[in-house]
């Protein structure tokens, strides 16, 4: 019974993964208000050639701010797991 | 752990060209694919290469792991600092006031087609070396942190 669950489940997974590049048509999205102004304006308002470094850094420049955190967060993780124990320090079995 | 005298010779040949490759894709943030991220990734990979071909005793004298955290602090302050001049001069959070300015990276750039110029962008090739001292440091901490459990486990 489970495994009919399991293989159900499979399928439409499968078949709802492969139905996507047949009911949306690449290259033609709905909205492009947003990058016909990127397009057409980015360049000559923040000076870059490269488009995308200027949504990234200008346009959306808080997103990279929280990514930066991220990583920094991360950096902070691993400091913390792999530090050095104190002298005299064990580690606890729970 | 030491690893054989071929691969520490060519380790020590090439990782110059790796930190000018990432110095490179750092600075020309602003023109070419890249940034301060995908230069910083790559730098750390440099040091990478330096720590792992030689013996990790030799190299933890020269590349402490308390710079490399104030290294990537400082460069997450630089960003946050950069991004907040603009409120001081009464703009929004992230304004990009240098761009079109004429002073340090200030040049214009028509539009269309064109070859760049590395003195154009405004405050986004600042702000690509700020994340990628971060990213820099960020990373060669990671590294240097795991490497020292594996030290403690060998000793």
């Amino acid at each position: 019974m489970r495994r009919y669950i399991v293989a159900a489940i499979f399928v439409i997974l499968a078949a709802s993964l492969l139905s996507i590049p047949i009911s949306f048509s690449f290259g033609s999205p709905i909205a492009t208000d947003m990058d016909d102004y990127f397009i057409e304006y980015g360049q000559v308002q923040t000076a870059a050639n490269n488009i995308v470094t200027s949504v990234v850094f200008d346009y959306r420049g808080f997103d990279t701010l929280g990514e930066s955190v991220v990583l920094f967060c991360g950096v902070v993780g691993v400091g913390l797991l792999f530090r050095r124990l104190m002298e005299g320090e064990e580690y606890e079995d729970e | 752990m030491k690893m054989s005298k071929i691969v520490r010779t060519g380790a020590n040949i090439l990782y110059p060209f790796v930190l000018i490759f990432g110095l490179y894709i750092v600075l020309h943030g602003h023109l070419t694919p890249g940034g301060g991220f995908q230069g910083g990734a790559v730098i750390a990979t440099g040091v990478v290469l330096v720590i792992v071909a030689n013996s990790y005793e030799a190299v933890t004298g020269m590349l402490q792991k308390v710079v490399f955290k104030a290294q990537e602090s400082i460069g997450l302050l630089l960003f946050i600092g950069v991004a907040a001049i603009a409120i001081t001069l009464g703009l929004p959070f992230f304004y990009n006031f240098l761009a079109n300015s004429g002073s340090i990276f200030g040049l214009s750039v028509p539009f269309g087609p064109n070859h760049g110029d590395l003195n154009t962008a405004g405050l986004i090739p600042i702000m690509n070396i700020a994340v990628g001292i971060e990213v820099w440091g960020g990373l060669t901490v990671i590294i240097l942190s795991m490497l020292s459990g594996l030290d403690r486990k060998e000793a």
